[in-house]
């Protein structure tokens, strides 16, 4: 079996990787390049915890191979802060304690950016929608949406 | 042991298709194939990925119809408002396929050939009168849609034929279509019923054509004439409706299974007929 030598931009930084072909993405983000935020949870699509854009389009890493990164620029959430400073997505998730264990946050935090990078004023229930594939088994959902709403009025205010 | 490869035009792609028969699986969006994978389903020895074909992904207008790419995501098909206006039902059929992650990869080839019996676009894709150019080992060949699922992960495609794109015809005038899907929650499930309408009325409202189609109640997507027979000549009504609700229920032959009993299952395809009808009427009816 002959591994692919892939090239990327992720997060901003030019990455190259080798992969065996039936790796998914989430697989190399994690064991190879050792961005462990991404998490895998069901590894089927339908949870979320993977999440992360291709291009600026939201997709779950366990559902894209490795080699079909190349050429593409990936965004994960170890890119979402600016060093210490954290995106208001993130500090809103603290102040309304929008998690527990923490498993489904980061999917749940990129998730979130993508919606308001298109939207900076969605309704509830557009933000319900847009998130509906993103699994919390702890939290629940109502601090979450709270979380997002208020960022989003946040990021418009600035 | 599995290997990938991107072909870079439809003939390479093709022939690297008839030159690993049997092993090779075509890849778009992946969000079927990649759970099939890791599930054992599948144990393609190669993966065919047509995305690096020029034109496989995006949305054009021809002849006053809409050819769309093969592996375009389900999120383009929705951002794209001349298609939305033309064809609401068949966008909206398309939007409701898993989450936002999954509309970021999913595209209606890979809805179609992974031909289950409740993929939600393939019902208003039928409704739609759409067709698909297949290319394959003898060039390429336009068929409907239609023709493409014969059972349960099962397609008509020969060894080395894969979808390159789907072309949604011109509209007429005073033209809707619409599709609705039953689940137990609001999101991220799969059909119990499907049923999409696509018709065309006349200036008095009578309607003039139609195409009914329901998914999830038979190993394929059906379309129903006796359904057509009850709207054609009529207007929204509740002698049409009646008649629309009783052919859509005796057309089902549905399975039980963990969504539904055939019993409820039947039910349920003749009230979504009239809803579905009943909005691809009033989205006709305001056209002019």
């Amino acid at each position: 079996m002959s591994k692919h030598h892939i090239s990327t931009i992720i997060n901003g930084e030019p990455t190259e990787f080798l992969c065996e072909p039936q790796l998914t993405l989430l697989d190399v983000l994690r064991d190879e390049l050792h961005l462990t935020g991404s998490k895998e949870g069901c590894s089927s699509g339908d949870c979320g915890a993977c999440s992360v854009t291709v291009d600026g389009r939201l997709v779950c890493s366990c559902l894209m191979l490795a080699v079909e990164a190349e050429g593409h620029k990936i965004e994960t959430i170890e890119g979402m802060a600016r060093g210490h400073d954290l995106h208001p997505l993130q500090r809103k998730f603290l102040e309304h304690a929008a998690l527990q264990c923490g498993f489904c946050t980061p999917g749940l935090l990129v998730a979130a950016k993508a919606l308001l990078d298109r939207n900076s004023n969605p309704t509830e229930t557009e933000t319900r929608y847009w998130l509906a594939g993103n699994l919390c088994r702890c939290t629940g959902y109502d601090k979450v949406i709270r979380a997002v709403l208020d960022a989003a009025a946040e990021l418009r205010a600035e | 042991m599995l290997d990938y490869t991107a072909p870079s035009t439809v003939e390479e792609a093709v022939r690297i298709l008839v030159e690993a028969p049997g092993t090779a699986k075509v890849l778009s969006g992946g969000t079927d194939l990649l759970v099939q994978l890791r599930s054992g389903r599948a144990k393609p020895g190669l993966i065919v990925d047509i995305k690096k074909i020029p034109g496989i992904s995006g949305i054009r207008e021809r002849d006053g119809g809409f050819v769309i790419g093969a592996s375009t995501p389900g999120a383009v098909i929705g951002e794209c408002e001349a298609l939305q206006r033309a064809w609401p039902g068949v966008v909206e059929a398309a939007n409701l396929i898993g989450s936002t992650q999954v509309q970021g990869r999913a595209s209606l080839a890979g809805n179609l050939c992974n031909a289950s019996p409740a993929a939600d676009s393939v019902p208003a894709l039928i409704a739609a009168r759409a067709t698909c150019v297949v290319a394959g080992p003898r060039g390429q060949r336009e068929v409907p849609v239609e023709s493409i699922a014969t059972a349960p992960g099962r397609t008509s495609l020969g060894p080395g034929e894969f979808i390159v794109e789907i072309y949604l015809p011109k509209r007429s005038p005073r033209s809707a279509d619409a599709y609705l899907r039953f689940i137990p929650r609001t999101e991220m499930d799969i059909a119990v019923v499907g049923v999409a309408v696509s018709l065309t009325l006349d200036a008095g409202g009578v309607c003039t054509d139609a195409r009914v189609v329901l998914g999830a109640v038979a190993p394929t997507a059906i379309l129903v004439p006796e359904a057509v027979a009850a709207l054609v000549g009529r207007k929204l009504d509740e002698a049409a409706l009646a008649a629309l609700d009783q052919a859509a229920r005796r057309a089902c032959k549905p399975i039980d299974d963990k969504r539904g009993t055939i019993e409820y299952r039947t039910k349920v395809a003749g009230v979504l007929a009239r809803r579905t009808a009943t909005i691809a009427f009033e989205r006709a009816g305001e056209r002019r």
